[in-house]
Formats: C-alpha cells, sequence, structure tokens
C-alpha cells in the first residue's frame, strides 16, 4: 500500500526536489535577454538636504545605460508608495501620512535611502558609475533614540507629522482601568523594549522587469509575498499601469517573514524605468542593502501594569507604547502596534479591564512593519513578562498564576475586552502537557544539580495567543484595512484526471505544494503526485491576497476546500447522469461516486473525462468541462494558542546564556502535515530565541549609522544555539472554517521571546537581578549581575 | 569588485617578483578576508598574486623541537595534523575553532597573521608559544611581529612563509566567540614552554598582547588560583556593541583561568 497522503500524513515536501538539488528558480535566476542592471545610489546620512546631484561623469562612464534621479521620478509624475492602513486616532483623526517618494527628492531620511538609480550593461559598470556621482549634502541633526523621538525639539523627520508622531491611538476606557488599579490588592509594573529585528531572509530582495513595446505590456518578477496585492499597488497607486497590462510574478521565493510583503521602491523604480529604458532591468539587493532597506521588525518601548486581587485575579491590565514607524510609512506598518498588537493584549486570561495607548513614532531609520508574528510577539511579550513578573512578587508558582486566570474552555466563543472574539480554545490541557513534557515537577532538581556545577539555572513560562489567518474582510475594512482579506483558489481538472490547485496565496517557505495538495488529495481521492499547486502569477492564478499571518491553509485552504465542494457537486451530476440515478443518490466517497445500496459506481476521473468528451453527457444541463474557483472570506479569525516553557542556564561568570531545554505545546486546530507543523514551529521558535538573545538592529544613536549593518555584528542564531525541541500539540479544531485548521507560521517566533526572557529572570532571581534588557546577550547578562552585586556591596 | 590582474606564479620567487616594485599590488593566501574586502570595494590593488600554487609554501613538519607551519596552511589542515596534535594539541584546538568549515578549508595562517586582525585567534598562539614567523626575506620573533590594528613587521611585498611554534609542555586557548562573527572577542592562550610561561590576549584590544603580571604569577605556581586575583585595566581595550572594554577585561581574567585549568588537564 502506498504511505497516507491525506490530511493528517507526514508527507515529504514536494518542493524539496528542486530546493534540495539546486534547481528552484528564483528572481535572480532568470536569464532575461540584453538585461541591463541596476544599482541604487543610497544616502550615507541618516538626515540631510540634498543641495545638488551630479551625474554629468556618471553618464559618461563605460556600460551606462541610464541614471535616474528623485527629480526625474517627480517630473514624470510616479505617486509616492502608500500606507494601506488608516488607523484613527483617538479623537478619530486619520494617521499622519508624510509622503514616501519612490527616491528622494530633496532630503534623505535614512542611511540606505534611495537618491538614485544606475541602469548599465553590468552591475559592476553601474557601481562604478555610482561612485561617480556627485551628491552635495547639507547634513542635519538625526532623530534616532525612539524613547526620545516625541520629546519635544526633537528632530522632525517630516513636516506632515508635527513632533514625530504619526498617531496617539487608544483602546479601551481609561477610566475604568483607573478604577479597578484603585482596588487593586498588588499591582505589577513593568518597563520593557521589544528589540529592533532585521528580517535576513536567506534570498535577498530583488526585482527584475520587462517592458513589451509591441503590446504595452509590462512583467515584473519580484520576490513578493503577494504579487496580486503587489500589482494592485504599483497600478492603483504609484505607477498607474493598468492592472491588466502589469503582470507580475513571485517565482521561487527564498523566505520573506513578511519583509516581502510591501511594495518597495526598487520594485517600482525598476518597472517604471523598463520601459524608459527598452530594456530589461535587473537588480538584487546585496546583503548590506538588506540590513540597511528592508522592513525591519518590531521596536517598541512600553510601560505596562497589571492590576490584581488578593486572589491573585487579574483586575486590569494598562499598557502604554511607543511604535517606531522609521522615516517612511511601509504598506501594512500603521495596524501592526495597533490592530495587531494592542487587540492581542487579553492574551489567555480573564482580565476584564485593558486600556492600552500606542504613540506611532517617526525615527530617521529604516522603516518598520509586519515581521513574523506582527504585534502578537510584541503583545505577547508585554503580557507573559508582566504575569511572570507578577508571579515571582508574589512568590506564587507562575503556572498556577496562570491557569487560575485562563479563560475557562466552557467561556469559548469568547469576547475580551480588546475587540476580539476568541472562537475556541482550551488552554489548561495546554500548559498540564507542557509541563508534563518539560518535566516542570523535576525542575528544582536539575537547578541544584546546575548549580553545583557553577550554572544558574531559570525556567520560564509564555503562553501566547495569537489572531491570524487574516482575516474577516468586514472587520478589517471597520479596522481601516484598505483590501480585502478573501483568499482565492481553483481547481483545474485536466481531461486525463490530474489537477491543478491554482492559489492566490504565495510559498516561500511555507511548503504549500504539498500542504494544498494533500488537502485536495484528501477531498477528491486524487493521487497528490497527480497534484500540482501554482501560485505566484498574476497571469495565470486568481487574484489572492497571498501569504502573510498565518493564513494560506486557514483562508486559502478554506478556498480550496470550496473550489472541491463545487467539483464534487458537479461530478454527482455527471455521476448521476452516466449512472442514470438521482443526483439526491449519488454519494462521493475516496474518490468514486456511488449509488447508495447499489454497486454502480463512477471514479471522479470518468466523470472529469466525460466532462471534457461530452458524448454521453446532459449538456442541457450542465457546461462541459471540469474546473471550478472559489473566494473565501472567513466569518473571524483564528486563534493558534500554546504554552512554551524554557530552560536555561547561565555560566555567572561570562554572562552566557545556554538553552537547556525548549518545550512548545500548541493547539493550531485540525493538523495537516505534523512534519510541516513541526518545521514551521522549530523555525519560529529559533526566530524568536534569536529575538530573546542574538539579534538587535543597533543604530548609532548620534549619526544614524547602522551599526549591526552585516553578519559580523547582527548575530543570526545557528544551529549550535539552540536544543531539540520538545513539542506537542492538543487540537481545538476551528468552529467556522472548513478544514478546522487555525495557523501555525507564527506561534514559534510569537511566544519563544517571553519564555526565554522569563527562564534568564528565573535564574538570575537569586542574585537579585530583576532586569536584563532583550536580547540577553552575555554583555546584557553580565551587566545586570554586574549591577546587582555592586547593589548589594 | 574592481577589475585587477590576476597571477598565479608556482614559486615563492615568482611571486616576489609579481609583487616588487608594485605598491598597489596584494598577495592573496586563502582570500578569506581579502575577497570579501574585494567585493565590498574597500581595496583596489592593481595585482592579486594568489600563493595557492606554490607547493613549498604548505604543509606541516616538525623539526626537533619545533612544529613548522608553511604559510599557505589551511585552518582545517591545522586543526587535524596529527603533528600538531601531538606536539601542541592547543594549536589544533586554536585551528579548529576558527571560523567555520568553508573558513577552515580556505583561510591560512600565513594569511590570518599577515592580516592581523584584532580579532584573529593565531596571533595569540603566535605571541603565546614565542613562535618565529619566516618570510622569504628574513625572520621576526612573535614579540616584534604584531604591531598594532591590522599592523605587522612586513614590509611591502614581504611574504610570510612559514611559523614555527616550539612544543609546549603544557598549553591551552579558551576562546570567547563574538556573538554574531565568532571571531575572538576575547581569546587567551596560555603555554607553559622552555622559554618560560607566556599568556597572551587576542581579541580583547586593538592587537595581540602579553599580561605580565599573569605570566609571573603562574611562573611561580601554574594554577588558575594564581591568576585569579589578577585584574586587567580596561583603559584601551576594545568596546562595541557586543561587549564593553570593562566586560572584556573581566572575560580575560575569565578565559585565562580556564585556559589555565585546561592546560592543566
Ligand atoms: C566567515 C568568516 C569567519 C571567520 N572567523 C574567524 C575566526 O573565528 N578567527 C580568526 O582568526 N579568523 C577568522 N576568519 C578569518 C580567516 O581566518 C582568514 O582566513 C584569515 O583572516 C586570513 O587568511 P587568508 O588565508 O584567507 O588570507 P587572505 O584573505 O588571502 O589575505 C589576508 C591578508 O593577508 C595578506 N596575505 C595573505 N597571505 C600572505 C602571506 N603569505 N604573506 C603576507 N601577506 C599575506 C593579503 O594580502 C591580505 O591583505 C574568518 C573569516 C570569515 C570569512
Amino acid at each position: 500500500m502506498n504511505a497516507p497522503t491525506g490530511i493528517g500524513a507526514r508527507v515529504k515536501r514536494k518542493e524539496d526536489q528542486r530546493f534540495l538539488t539546486g534547481t528552484g528558480r528564483y528572481v535572480d535566476d532568470l536569464p532575461l535577454a540584453r538585461a541591463t542592471y541596476a544599482h541604487f545610489l543610497r544616502s550615507p546620512h541618516a538626515h540631510a538636504k540634498i543641495k545638488s546631484i551630479d551625474i554629468s561623469a556618471a553618464k559618461a562612464m563605460p556600460g551606462v545605460v541610464a541614471i535616474f534621479t528623485g527629480k526625474d521620478i517627480a517630473d514624470a509624475k510616479v505617486g509616492g508608495l502608500i500606507c494601506g492602513w488608516v488607523v484613527k486616532d483617538k479623537h478619530g483623526q486619520p494617521h499622519k501620512s508624510p509622503p514616501h517618494p519612490v527616491m528622494a527628492v530633496d532630503t534623505v531620511r535614512y542611511v540606505g535611502d534611495t537618491v538614485a538609480m544606475i541602469v548599465a550593461n553590468s552591475h559592476d559598470e553601474a557601481k562604478d558609475a555610482a561612485e561617480t556621482i556627485k551628491v552635495d549634502y547639507d547634513e542635519k541633526p538625526a532623530n534616532v533614540d525612539l524613547a526620545k523621538a516625541l520629546d519635544k525639539g526633537a528632530t522632525e523627520v517630516h513636516a506632515e507629522a508635527p513632533g514625530n508622531l504619526i498617531y496617539d491611538w487608544e483602546i479601551g476606557v481609561q477610566a475604568d482601568v483607573d478604577a479597578a488599579f484603585a482596588k487593586a490588592a498588588h499591582v505589577t509594573k513593568l518597563d520593557l523594549v521589544n528589540n529592533r529585528l532585521i528580517p535576513n531572509a536567506m534570498e535577498p530582495r530583488a526585482a527584475a522587469a520587462e517592458y513589451d513595446k509591441g503590446t504595452g505590456n509590462y512583467t515584473l518578477w519580484s520576490t513578493s509575498q503577494n504579487p496580486h496585492v503587489l500589482r494592485l499597488i504599483l497600478s492603483a497607486f504609484v505607477l498607474g499601469i493598468p492592472e491588466h497590462k502589469l503582470r507580475v510574478i513571485a517565482p521561487d521565493v527564498g523566505g520573506g517573514f513578511g519583509s516581502k510583503i510591501f511594495c518597495y521602491n526598487e520594485e517600482t523604480m525598476v518597472t517604471w524605468a523598463a520601459s524608459r529604458v527598452g530594456r530589461p532591468i535587473k537588480w538584487t539587493a546585496e546583503r548590506s542593502e538588506s540590513f540597511q532597506t528592508d522592513a525591519h521588525g518590531r521596536d517598541h518601548v512600553t510601560h505596562a501594569e497589571l492590576a490584581l486581587d488578593k486572589d491573585g485575579k487579574f483586575l486590569a491590565l494598562k499598557v502604554e507604547t511607543i511604535a517606531n514607524m522609521g522615516a517612511y510609512l511601509s504598506t501594512f506598518s500603521t495596524a501592526v502596534p495597533t490592530y495587531l498588537y494592542a487587540t492581542l493584549l487579553a492574551g489567555q486570561y480573564t482580565t476584564p479591564l485593558i486600556y492600552a495607548n500606542v504613540k506611532a513614532a517617526l525615527t530617521h531609520t529604516a522603516p518598520v512593519d509586519a515581521y513574523r508574528g506582527a504585534g502578537r510577539p510584541e503583545a505577547t511579550f508585554v503580557i507573559e513578562s508582566i504575569v511572570s513578573k507578577a508571579a515571582k512578587e508574589l512568590k506564587v508558582d507562575p503556572a498556577e498564576l496562570r491557569r487560575k486566570n485562563f479563560i475557562p474552555s466552557t467561556a469559548f466563543p469568547y469576547q475580551t475586552p480588546v475587540a476580539l472574539q476568541y472562537d475556541s480554545g482550551n488552554y489548561p490541557p495546554i500548559i498540564d502537557e507542557a509541563i508534563k513534557i518539560a518535566d516542570y515537577k523535576g525542575f528544582e532538581a536539575r537547578r541544584a544539580e546546575a548549580k553545583s556545577r557553577g550554572k544558574l539555572r531559570g525556567i520560564g513560562f509564555s503562553s501566547y495567543i495569537e489572531a491570524c489567518g487574516l482575516g474577516p474582510s468586514r472587520v478589517i475594512g471597520q479596522l481601516g484595512g484598505g483590501v480585502g482579506q478573501w483568499e482565492s483558489a481553483q481547481i483545474k481538472f485536466n481531461p486525463t484526471g490530474n489537477v491543478q490547485v491554482l492559489t492566490g496565496a504565495h510559498s516561500h517557505g511555507q511548503s504549500h505544494e504539498t500542504t494544498f495538495a494533500q488537502v485536495v488529495s484528501d477531498k477528491l481521492g486524487v493521487p497528490i503526485e497527480n497534484i500540482e499547486v501554482v501560485h505566484g502569477d498574476t497571469a495565470t492564478t486568481p487574484f489572492g491576497m497571498g501569504s502573510y499571518g498565518s493564513r494560506s491553509l486557514a483562508v486559502g485552504g478554506s478556498a480550496i476546500m470550496k473550489a472541491a465542494d463545487k467539483i464534487i457537486a458537479k461530478g454527482k451530476k455527471i455521476a448521476a447522469h452516466l449512472m442514470e440515478a438521482s443526483v439526491a443518490d449519488v454519494v462521493f466517497e475516496q474518490g468514486t461516486f456511488k449509488v447508495a445500496g447499489t454497486d454502480k459506481a463512477v471514479p471522479l476521473g470518468q466523470a472529469v473525462f466525460a466532462a471534457y468528451v461530452p458524448h454521453n453527457y446532459p449538456l442541457e444541463e450542465l457546461e462541459p468541462g471540469m474546473d471550478e474557483n472559489a473566494f473565501y472570506d472567513p466569518s473571524n479569525f483564528v486563534y493558534p494558542a500554546g504554552t512554551q516553557i524554557c530552560e536555561v542556564e547561565i555560566d555567572p561568570d561570562t554572562g552566557v546564556v545556554e538553552i537547556v531545554n525548549h518545550t512548545a505545546v500548541d493547539d493550531f486546530g485540525n493538523i495537516v502535515n505534523p512534519m510541516i507543523v513541526e518545521g514551521q514551529v522549530h523555525g519560529g521558535i529559533v526566530q524568536g530565541v534569536g529575538q530573546a538573545l542574538l539579534e538587535n538592529a543597533v543604530y548609532d544613536k548620534e549619526t544614524g549609522q547602522l551599526i549591526s549593518g552585516s553578519y559580523m555584528d547582527y548575530t543570526m542564531p545557528r544551529a549550535d544555539d539552540v536544543p531539540s525541541f520538545k513539542l506537542g500539540n492538543k487540537v481545538t479544531p476551528c468552529p467556522h472554517n472548513p478544514l478546522g485548521v487555525k495557523g501555525c507560521g507564527e506561534a514559534g517566533a510569537i511566544a519563544a521571546p517571553a519564555a526565554v526572557m522569563n527562564a534568564v529572570h528565573d535564574a538570575l532571581a537569586p542574585l537579585g537581578v530583576s532586569h536584563v534588557p532583550m536580547p540577553a546577550t552575555p554583555l546584557n547578562v553580565w551587566q545586570a549581575i554586574h549591577g546587582a552585586r555592586a547593589a548589594a556591596e | 569588485m574592481y577589475d585587477f590582474h590576476y597571477h598565479r606564479p608556482k614559486t615563492l620567487a615568482d611571486a616576489a617578483n609579481l609583487l616588487k616594485g608594485k605598491d598597489e599590488a596584494r598577495p592573496m593566501s586563502g582570500g578569506m578576508t581579502l575577497i570579501p574586502t574585494l567585493k565590498q570595494r574597500l581595496a583596489r590593488p592593481s595585482d592579486v598574486v594568489d600563493l595557492g600554487g606554490i607547493k613549498e609554501l604548505a604543509g606541516i613538519k616538525v623539526e626537533g623541537n619545533n612544529v613548522v607551519i608553511g604559510g599557505m596552511t589551511r585552518h582545517a589542515d591545522v586543526a587535524s595534523s596529527a603533528d600538531v596534535k601531538g606536539a601542541i594539541p592547543a594549536l589544533a584546538y586554536l585551528a579548529g575553532h576558527i571560523g567555520d568549515p568553508q573558513v577552515r578549508n580556505r583561510g591560512t595562517i600565513g594569511g590570518s597573521i599577515a592580516n592581523n586582525d584584532p580579532a584573529a585567534d593565531y596571533p595569540g598562539a603566535v605571541v603565546a608559544l614565542n613562535a618565529t614567523v619566516t618570510t622569504n626575506t628574513g625572520r621576526h620573533t612573535a614579540d616584534n611581529f604584531f604591531k598594532g590594528l591590522f599592523e605587522t613587521a612586513l614590509s611591502d611585498g614581504e611574504l610570510v612563509t612559514s611559523v614555527s611554534f616550539p612544543k609546549a609542555e603544557k598549553a591551552a586557548y579558551m576562546k570567547f566567540p563574538n556573538p554574531a562573527s565568532r571571531y575572538a572577542m576575547v581569546g587567551v592562550f596560555v603555554a607553559k614552554t622552555a622559554g618560560g610561561v607566556r599568556v597572551a590576549v587576542t581579541g580583547a584590544g586593538p592587537c595581540v598582547f602579553r599580561v605580565k603580571a599573569m605570566e609571573d604569577a603562574l611562573a611561580k605556581n601554574f594554577s588558575s588560583d594564581a591568576v585569579k586575583d589578577i585584574k586587567i585595566p580596561a583603559d584601551g581595550l576594545n568596546s562595541d556593541i557586543h561587549a564593553s572594554a570593562e566586560y572584556r577585561a573581566h572575560l580575560v581574567n575569565v578565559m585565562a583561568r580556564r585556559a589555565v585549568d585546561a592546560a592543566n588537564k
């Protein structure tokens, strides 16, 4: 018998054949006849006025085809880049929307800002020419330190946003929360910085564009997570190329983590210039450009307070956050610290009153936008840090305090005080399972044993909730989102019975080609090798919203299920005709139509063949062909939840933190491919560990230079930084989508930072250390230990 | 990368000739430092003289009380050499902890010490073992070779041909890697040879340096207790986002103690 390939099977990834044998096809691999190569001259300053740009020498350099500056773009009336989510501030006013030109015109606002585009016969010639461009800058003071960005007198990044404030937003009723605090038996206070991260997808961003003079058609190959949305933005807002004259192809894409959702300057410029140059243009970011110009993630400064009653029940939570937007508003930047952050602040708890105030600030740094988890890791970090801190202060078990405040399983659907309605969940069995797997009971013995070796051992919990599977379009519209958030699918049978599944989602590491094929195989009984999943090309796939926010299976998979239902419904009619039975009597089981109680049977393949060769076919009532599409708009978000338990050992002499155990138990609803889900969890945890212990985007606070601008200074997690993870899972199926699935792509990164940092704090508590900044690098840990020792002396 | 003339001579004499009189010519061994520099357009040599084709430059020999390592010998070959492991296991350990497998299979000892990156590992061994650096024109003692930040006693066109390490009675290297680059943030090499005890620190300052106070204490009593209370001043040490000068100074002490313990094992 063949190995199972349906829902629940550990099917090996179909895409690995090409990825593991070096035969994937990425944007940079594209052979384009007569191609030219673009290089972008970038600002070396965080803030400066451009007094003049002299390109005369550069134009005469060998191989140069064209040079464009911000003025050329402005003269051509190219639109600026847009922010697609209008957040209304606490007075109901839309957020400040400073212009985001595709190339700087008279001011540069961060190191890496685009100043000129040089197109040449080779990349080296373009770079040679760039070195001869003379830009006369008038350097200005830079506003880099987020904590001071909103202070009076801080240098303004844009005149359109006075005081650097993009919005001052709130959720909840402050007076109610204050009243609850007044009655609290205990208040825990916390100041946190959520460190800024640089996404570091393995494949740098790349774009290649071609213009066909004969038809007036543009083709853009881009490392995009959502080619249809990119086309929409470029067409409707930026370049004005009619949507049907622009084809966007996102071929194999080597990771994105959110950073490839957005519409960037370079792909815009490459597309625009392709028609002016009359030859294809290719651009691939160098790694240092990725560091400087990919949208960064996180970067919050937060003060939080939690009020508890005498029994340890949470009464209210108060959170104030300043969120960094960088120098320009990236595509979805405004939504991240509001609707993807503050609405998650209930966590897994019954906290009845929550007030959050978020101020979004501009700084002279790269734009900040969604990065794996987008807002939810920040929220989880706040909640799970303050809950663990409260447990320490009250000297109660951190697991007990959590359990006491969990939303009970009987309370679902559960309306939180911060807008979201959780659809399903059952949290206590998750933490119980995690405690069992992590052998929490044995921890104190392990701590003592570590102490005998001179090591400080600590344990930390993080019980996260997330809202993903973006999302219900109506809700998103009410909250200011500029797009719908449904997904599309098309199931296209060929006459010979094999299938193409076209999806509007996009895979850049998520394994859709396998998971989606499993869904179709399971539903229609077609062998998995006869199913091809097609994505990433606006010319062939139905309009779709792409992949981010752990939405592909919950929303895209649901669209596939709907399309499959249509295939079955049509097949039933064909089969009924062939079997001379009534449609109502036909059932579909394991790929075959049957008439209940008889031995009559028509395999799906036969019905498909009849649909394409309709000689014996009810043509009067039914169209030929077997090709169905569907759009699915979810009625709610999905709410994966879980608990991670991290155990660390710290060397007090050096400050080195070692993760010795890490457990994650998740509820992702039904699971299609456990192996792929585990892979997503592993990757997510590693990214979360990266944030907790290693990664930090550091700008010089005076000059705005990116100090951590290469792998010499930006610490990526490596395989030897993490132990083998211990995973478990619990299932409460999602009640509102046909697969009963939730999302698993971001969970690991959402939960891990708090678990790790709580473990670090637990380990250091005996030394009197109360706070270690994230990331808990050896330096930060050593300084915290050193500080506590000095204070004790 | 800017254009340059590429040469791959077969003999040391040809290499020296190719470099002679050309201010902008550069030798290349493993290229692990030079090539990234070229790719980032931080250097613009007229000529690159690849030493990889010169057979006489690679290889490891034991000569009397010394282990002699050719300038073109790759880190991976030092790490796995039975001769090195037998005579100075700490040196094999050091080579085995440079960079990653790709770097170890390209990078060389000659290139590493000629470059004298303040965070490189080899300078610690060269100084602590009081090795002799041989070039196509002469010899340098370890103490005279490393002059400062990326600065050595080599004159223009002078090529490292081999490094001769005296066997050690006891030796160990303890490296605290920079979390990002994994170069040495602080590396302490402790060695007891016929010539006495030496403690060399790399990574912590602008250039490898010796800690006299530790050497004197260890000469009397070769145990970690002897150096436990010897504090290194933070003045003049490197300070960056990964480690303050104070933290580096502290790590020198920790790594020194651990190195002595390891050497005594
Ligand atoms: C990712 C990465 C990680 C690394 N990690 C470490 C680490 O942990 N520890 C560490 O110590 N190093 C590390 N390195 C550096 C590595 O050890 C290099 O091999 C070393 O710095 C230079 O050796 P090379 O043979 O590659 O020299 P090259 O790059 O060929 O040359 C370096 C310089 O020395 C000159 N030169 C080369 N050979 C000679 C010679 N025989 N005589 C005179 N001048 C010469 C060149 O002109 C050039 O200026 C790392 C490098 C990389 C890329």
